[in-house]
């Protein structure tokens, strides 16, 4: 077996922030002991005006789940209160599928036989364009996570040819420095996503075996990086079932909650990834997410940061979506496809995960309107 | 006379200024009409043109638009925006927000003032929203607002005029127009609003989260034409504590 390498420890092209930041969420979580919350706590965390940690523990709490109808309606109404009616839509785009790390779970890592592929300028013009025309103005762009075949120019050249054809652009790729961010922040994006995937090093150690993924403090002062580099908003997850997702989701909301209140006009956004299935799912044992437990977390998060964006995701089906979007989430994406090149029609690289709900953008659209919602597709303008 | 709400010239009989945003584009129109609203807010980071259901198709003819800032965390951004909705055909007017607090979303009195001095030199209407201050809003009159827009409480709260003793201060104290911008949840509290003596009542959280929207457009109308009217009247005064004697200290004097 190789040698492994720290993963607390920074490479020497890291940069690294004074801040606590992560010792702060970590000793939280450590804390943290779900099961002695009672009916009680439950009860005062849904009736209290605002949500205090204590209130976010109760809810993420086993004690929770027989009051999940409750816990619903008053998610609901903070959800119509801050964001009226109003939801997201937007589409990811994968530009490459090259990655250097070796992530157990993941249909992307460096050791799985899938066909790799990286779109040149013009496919990538090609795409959005044919995005563009589906009439959605958000794109979230995504690469596998190598620095090496998917370089900063590379993701930045991206973005501009995305301001073109759309209005918001976040990124979902690997961590980099804040002056990175900064360069990419000049090219067109405003919104920064990044999975922590667990808040456990422990785990998160044996999960990631080699590549910069693999070093767990890096990853997490992502967002932070992020923010001092003039992005507008930052986006966090914890994929769960990896670890034991109360704790997870407990994690990735105070870690959202600490960053925000260190930098105010911060916005704040989650996504809800469950373990899709994949090859190489048997390696891992994932404690079940199902879907009362991924509704109590969705919940939580909306009650305990009711101002934040919550995105959900196609690895959920159709049936979950369209009720989220009543309750909590307010993103949804659609019209998507997580192999390289399909947009325009010419797959040249595979997908990362299997998705659940196929529809296209104007099938969402009827759907939310269906809700009697309203499917905005853009709240912003670059400035 | 007739009783108008004059702003920097433009003359309004409606004093409901209605929010577009966070319901369904369908419902405008008929929230715009059972309002009588003659002013109508939109966010322009929503509106820009080349949007699947462009909000502008949705609003009829002949109502102002009040395009805002929202989505400006500094004074140079709020500047960015404002000549934006000029250049795609908002007209004159513009609502200045400039927050830098996502949590609560409170205006920022500071980047907004410095907003409203260089927008206000441009030639636009710039109606300013605020926190209740009253040094703020006198650097805001001598910077060119036509308007001030304090808040009763954090957006979309729903929770009436919190800042009810400080806005009474502005409205005594300010010459412009001062019109309460958020926080208003109900009806009750938009008449409340208008009965203190304020010249306007903006709203949109609370009639785009209503089960009838259109209805509840209708019900703020009235609430407003109430209140102002009362306003207008002048209050009786409230008694505290029962009924009292006409003259209990100097009736004495009739003895």
């Amino acid at each position: 077996m190789n040698e492994r390498i720290d993963h607390m420890k920074y490479l020497p092209d890291m940069e690294v922030l004074d801040s606590t930041l992560l010792d702060e969420v970590i000793s939280e979580m450590e804390a943290y002991d779900y099961d002695k919350y009672t009916a009680e706590d439950v009860k005062r965390a849904i009736n209290n005006d605002s949500r205090t940690p204590e209130d976010f523990k109760a809810l993420l709490s086993p004690a929770a789940l027989p009051f999940l109808e409750e816990i619903a309606q008053k998610a609901q109404e903070e959800t119509r209160k801050h964001f009226g009616n109003s939801i997201y839509m937007f589409t990811p785009l994968y530009i490459a599928n090259y990655c250097e790390n070796y992530c157990i779970y993941c249909g992307f890592n460096c050791h799985n036989k899938i066909n790799r592929a990286k779109l040149t300028l013009e496919e990538i013009d090609k795409e959005m364009k044919a995005i563009a025309e589906t009439g959605l103005q958000e794109i979230l762009i995504l690469t596998g996570e190598s620095k090496k075949m998917s370089d900063v120019r590379y993701i930045g050249e991206a973005c501009k040819i995305a301001r073109k054809y759309f209005k918001v652009i976040g990124i979902e790729v690997y961590p980099m420095n804040s002056d990175d961010y900064a360069y990419l922040h000049e090219c067109g994006v405003d919104f920064v996503t990044v999975f922590q995937e667990t808040y456990n090093s422990d785990k998160y150690e044996t999960l990631h075996l080699e590549g910069h993924k693999r070093i767990f403090p890096y990853r997490f002062y992502a967002q932070e990086r992020a923010i001092r580099g003039g992005m507008r908003g930052v986006g966090f997850a914890a994929l769960l079932g990896l670890d034991d997702f109360r704790k997870d989701a407990f994690a990735t909301g105070m870690h959202a909650y600490l960053l925000q209140r260190k930098y105010p006009h911060a916005e704040i956004a989650f996504s809800c990834p469950r373990l899709r299935p994949i090859i190489n799912n048997d390696k891992i044992n994932p404690k079940d997410v199902h879907e009362p437990q991924l509704l109590q977390v969705i919940c939580a998060y909306r009650l305990f940061m009711p101002f934040s964006n919550i995105t959900i995701s196609t690895r959920e089906c159709e049936r979950f979506r369209n009720n989220i979007i009543k309750i909590a989430a307010t993103k949804i994406s659609a019209g998507v496809s997580v192999g390289i090149g399909d947009h325009s029609g010419e797959k040249k690289g595979d997908e990362q995960f299997e998705i659940s709900d196929p529809r296209n953008v104007d099938e969402v659209y009827s759907a939310i309107e269906e809700q009697g919602l309203q499917p905005v597709m853009s709240d912003y303008v670059y400035v | 006379m007739e009783d108008k709400l004059i702003i920097q010239g433009h003359e309004f009989t409606s004093r409901f200024i209605l929010g577009s945003g966070k319901y369904s584009l369908e419902l405008i129109k008929a929230a715009v009409e059972n309002a009588g609203a003659q002013i109508i807010t939109l966010a322009l980071r929503r509106a820009a043109t080349g949007n699947v259901a462009n909000i502008l198709d949705y609003i009829p003819e002949g109502v102002t638009l009040l395009p805002n800032t929202s989505g400006a965390r500094t004074a140079e951004e709020a500047v960015r925006i404002a000549r934006l909705a000029r250049e795609v055909g908002c007209g004159n007017f513009i609502k200045i927000e400039c927050i830098r607090d996502s949590k609560y979303l409170l205006p920022d009195n500071y980047e907004t003032i410095k907003a409203t001095e260089i927008l206000a030199k441009e030639g636009f209407v710039v109606m300013p929203y605020m926190y209740p201050d009253l040094n703020a809003a006198r650097d805001l009159v001598n910077a060119g607002a036509a308007t001030i827009m304090p808040l009763g409480a954090p957006i979309g709260s729903n929770k009436g005029i919190c800042t009810k003793e400080f806005i009474q201060i502005l409205i005594d104290e300010i010459d412009l127009p001062i019109i309460i911008d958020a926080g208003i949840g109900r009806p009750s509290q938009a008449c409340e609003a208008m009965e203190m003596g304020a010249a306007a009542v903006m709203a949109n959280t609370a009639i785009a989260t209503a089960g009838n929207v259109a209805a509840m457009a209708g019900a703020f109308k009235q609430a407003i034409e109430a209140g102002r009217t009362a306003y207008l009247s002048g209050l009786g005064r409230v008694i505290n504590k029962g009924a009292s004697a006409s003259s209990p200290l100097t009736g004495f004097l009739e003895d």
